[in-house]
C-alpha cells in the first residue's frame, strides 16, 4: 500500500476516478447535440469497437492469451442479426442482442473447448485457423449468406419504436444513445468481473501459470470461461455494429478484422482497462480519416502501428501514465 | 486415367508453391520463433517485381529465354526486402513478447500490401508471354500446360537444394544450432544476429521464387499475399512449425485436399482445410513432424 492513501468513495472507487466517470459520461451524453451526425455516427462505430476490444483484452491483458480469430465472435454476432431478419422475420433490436449473445456464447464455447488447451503462439494460429472457417462459410455459402454481398440489415426498433423515416437522424440520435446504453452496461460489467475474485485468478494465471495452479486454480476451465465472456462481448459489439452498417459482409469474418481488434486494444494499452475503450476509439477515428484522406489508408495505419509497437508498447494509457507521473514527480 | 494424371500434376503444382512459402515461413519461424505475418506479402513482392520486370523486356522484343532469366528477379527482391526489414525493424524484438513481433509484423502485411498498390497500381499484372511459350505437353488424349511441369519441377529442385542447404552444409549446421539453443549457440561463437539476418533472407527469398514462377500462370494481383499466407499456415500447422520436412508434407496434403476439393467439395474446399489444421493440432500440438 501507498503511504499516500487516496480517498475512496462509497462505491469503493476513487474519488478522482469517479469524477473522471462521470465527466466522460457527461460529455458522451451530450456529444450528439454538440457534434454533427457524421461524427456521432463515428462516435458510434467507436463505441461498438471499444465493447468488442473491452471484450477482446480480457483475453490479452488480463489473462494474456493473444486471440488472433476474434473476427469470428464479431462477425457471428452481425450475421446473426442478419439471419434473423432474413429468416425469422425479426426487428426488435433487444432480440437481435440476446440472439447474438447466444450465438456468440455457442460458437466462443465451441472454439474455446479446442483453443484454451494451448497457450502463446499455437492458441494465436488455432484462433486464427477456426475464426477463417466461418470466414469460407460466409464466402462459400452464398445463397444462405450473400457471400461477398453479405447481408442487408435494416434500422431495427428500439425498445419497441421503430424508426423514423430520416434513417441517418435516427442513426446519429436514438441509436446513439442505445449504443452507448449498452456501452455503459458492458463497462460497468466488464469492471465487475476484472475486479471479481474471478478477474483476478486470471490475472493470476497471466503472471504464472504454475502457481495458479498450486494455489488451486483450474487454469483450463479459467480461460474457457473467459473465453466465452470475451466472445459474447465482442459478439454482441457484432450485434450493434450490423445495423449501424445496413450490412452483415465477410470482411469482418476475415482474419485481418481480428488484427484490427488486436490493434485497437493496444494502440490504447492493453495492460490498463480504459486502454481497450481508448484505443478502439483512438482507431475508429485514425481509419475513418486515413480512408477518407487515402486510398493507401493501409499504408498509413501499418506505419501508425509499427511506430506504436516500437516507440509507444505500452499504449496511449501507457504514453498518460507515464506523462502525468512524471508531471508528478516535477512538482 | 488422363483425368487421374491431370488431377495428380494439378496436387504437385499446388503443392510447389505452397512448399515454397510455407518452407521460407517454416524456417524463418524454426530459427527466430518470430511468426511473419507480412511472408504472404513478400511471396506478392516476388510476383510483382517478376511481372514488372518481365512486361518490360517484353516491351523491349526480348527473346523467350531472356523472359525466364528475368524470373528469379523477383526472388531476390524479395530477399532483399527481407533483409531491411529483419536488420531494422524485426531486430529489436527478439527480447520482446512475441504479441509485439506478431503486430510488427502485422504493421507491415499492412505496409506492405500498400507500397505493392502504390507502386504497380490496383490493376493485375500479367505475363503470359512466358506461360505461352512453352506450349503444352501431351498427356494421353489431353494436354497438360507445360509451364506448370516447369512450376511443380521448381518446387521439386528447391525442396533439394534447401535439404541439402541446411543439412549439408557450414552455414546449415550454424543454422540448426541456432534453432535448437540460441544461447548455446551464441556461448560457442555463433554470430546469431547473423543467423538470423540470413534465415530471414532466405525465407523470404524462398517466399519471392514462389511468387515469381507462379506468376506467368496466374496474374499479379492485390490481395494476393494475404490469401497465400492463410494456407502457408494451414501447411505449418499440419506439418509442424519450424520444420521442413514438416512444411513438404504439408503442402502434399494441402496441395491434393485442395484439389480434390475443387473437384468434388468446392463450397466447403477451405474449412475442410482449416478443420484439418485444428485437427492436427488437437492431436499432435506440434504437427506432423514439429518438435514440442
Amino acid at each position: 500500500m501507498n503511504a499516500t492513501v487516496a480517498a475512496v468513495s462509497p462505491t469503493g472507487l476513487k474519488w478522482r476516478t469517479l469524477a473522471w466517470i462521470v465527466v466522460v459520461a457527461v460529455l458522451l451524453i451530450v456529444a450528439p447535440v454538440v457534434i454533427d451526425p457524421f461524427q456521432t455516427l463515428t462516435l458510434t462505430y467507436g463505441l461498438i469497437a471499444a465493447i468488442g476490444a473491452l471484450g477482446f483484452n480480457l483475453l490479452l491483458g488480463y489473462t494474456g492469451l493473444l486471440s488472433f480469430g476474434h473476427s469470428a465472435f464479431f462477425g457471428g454476432g452481425a450475421y446473426t442479426v442478419a439471419f434473423m431478419v432474413k429468416y425469422l422475420k425479426i426487428a426488435s433490436m433487444e432480440l437481435f442482442l440476446a440472439g447474438s449473445a447466444l450465438a456468440s456464447a455457442i460458437l466462443s464455447v465451441l472454439f474455446g473447448f479446442v483453443c484454451v488447451r494451448y497457450t502463446r503462439i499455437f492458441f494465436g494460429i488455432l484462433t486464427l485457423a477456426l475464426s477463417q472457417v466461418l470466414w469460407s462459410l460466409a464466402f462459400k455459402f452464398f445463397w444462405v449468406t450473400g457471400g461477398t454481398d453479405g447481408l442487408r440489415v435494416p434500422t431495427p426498433t428500439l425498445l419497441g419504436m421503430s424508426a423514423t423515416d430520416d434513417k441517418m437522424a435516427f442513426l446519429a440520435h436514438q441509436y446513439y444513445y442505445y449504443v452507448l446504453g449498452v456501452f455503459g452496461i458492458c463497462v460497468f460489467l466488464m469492471w465487475v468481473i476484472v475486479h471479481s475474485p474471478f478477474g483476478k485468478a486470471l490475472q493470476a494465471i497471466r503472471d504464472n501459470e504454475t502457481r495458479a495452479e498450486f494455489v488451486g486454480i483450474r487454469i483450463r476451465r479459467y480461460r474457457l470461461i473467459a473465453f466465452v465472456i470475451s466472445g459474447v462481448f465482442t459478439g454482441v459489439a457484432g450485434a450493434l455494429w450490423a445495423p449501424l452498417n445496413g450490412l452483415a459482409s465477410p470482411d469482418i469474418l476475415v482474419w485481418t478484422f481480428s488484427g484490427e481488434i488486436v490493434f485497437m486494444t493496444v494502440l490504447g494499452g492493453f495492460r490498463t482497462f480504459v486502454g481497450p475503450i481508448v484505443g478502439a476509439i483512438a482507431f475508429t477515428y485514425l481509419k475513418t480519416y486515413a480512408v477518407g484522406f487515402t486510398v493507401y489508408w493501409q499504408l498509413l495505419l501499418g506505419s501508425v502501428l509499427v511506430v506504436l509497437v516500437l516507440m509507444l508498447p505500452t499504449g496511449i494509457m501507457g504514453a498518460v501514465e507515464r506523462l502525468t507521473s512524471k508531471i508528478k514527480k516535477s512538482r | 486415367m488422363e483425368v487421374i494424371a491431370i488431377h495428380v500434376l494439378n496436387a504437385l503444382l499446388y503443392s510447389s508453391v505452397l512448399f515454397l512459402i510455407a518452407g521460407g515461413l517454416s524456417l524463418i519461424y524454426g530459427v527466430m520463433r518470430i511468426l511473419n505475418l507480412a511472408h504472404g506479402n513478400l511471396y506478392a513482392v516476388g510476383a510483382f517485381v517478376s511481372a514488372w520486370a518481365v512486361g518490360l523486356a517484353v516491351s523491349g522484343n526480348a527473346p523467350p529465354g531472356v523472359l525466364f532469366l528475368l524470373l528469379p528477379v523477383g526472388a531476390i527482391a524479395a530477399a532483399i526486402v527481407g533483409a531491411i526489414i529483419e536488420r531494422t525493424l524485426l531486430r529489436p524484438f527478439y527480447k520482446r513478447p512475441e504479441e509485439y513481433q506478431l503486430l510488427m509484423t502485422f504493421g507491415l502485411l499492412m505496409i506492405l500490401e500498400d507500397l505493392i498498390r502504390l507502386i504497380w497500381g490496383p490493376s493485375p499484372l500479367t505475363v503470359t508471354a512466358v506461360y505461352a511459350s512453352v506450349g503444352s505437353i501431351p498427356i494421353g488424349d489431353g494436354r497438360y500446360p507445360g509451364y506448370n511441369v516447369i512450376i511443380i519441377a521448381v518446387g521439386i529442385i528447391a525442396a533439394i537444394f534447401l535439404w541439402g542447404f541446411i543439412y549439408r552444409t557450414r552455414f546449415g549446421v550454424l543454422l540448426r544450432a541456432t534453432s535448437q539453443d540460441k544461447r548455446m549457440a551464441s556461448a560457442l561463437g555463433v554470430n546469431v544476429n547473423r543467423v538470423y539476418l540470413q534465415a530471414f533472407t532466405l525465407g523470404c527469398f524462398m517466399a519471392g521464387l514462389g511468387g515469381a514462377i507462379v506468376v506467368p500462370s496466374q496474374s499479379a494481383v492485390l490481395g494476393m499475399g494475404v490469401d497465400a499466407l492463410v494456407l502457408a499456415f494451414i501447411v505449418i500447422v499440419i506439418g509442424g512449425l519450424g520444420s521442413l520436412e514438416g512444411a513438404l508434407a504439408g503442402a502434399l496434403i494441402v496441395g491434393i485436399v485442395r484439389e480434390a476439393g475443387i473437384t468434388f467439395f468446392p463450397e466447403i474446399e477451405l474449412a475442410v482445410l482449416y478443420l484439418i489444421a485444428a485437427f492436427v493440432l488437437l492431436v499432435r500440438p506440434a504437427g506432423l513432424f514439429g518438435r514440442a
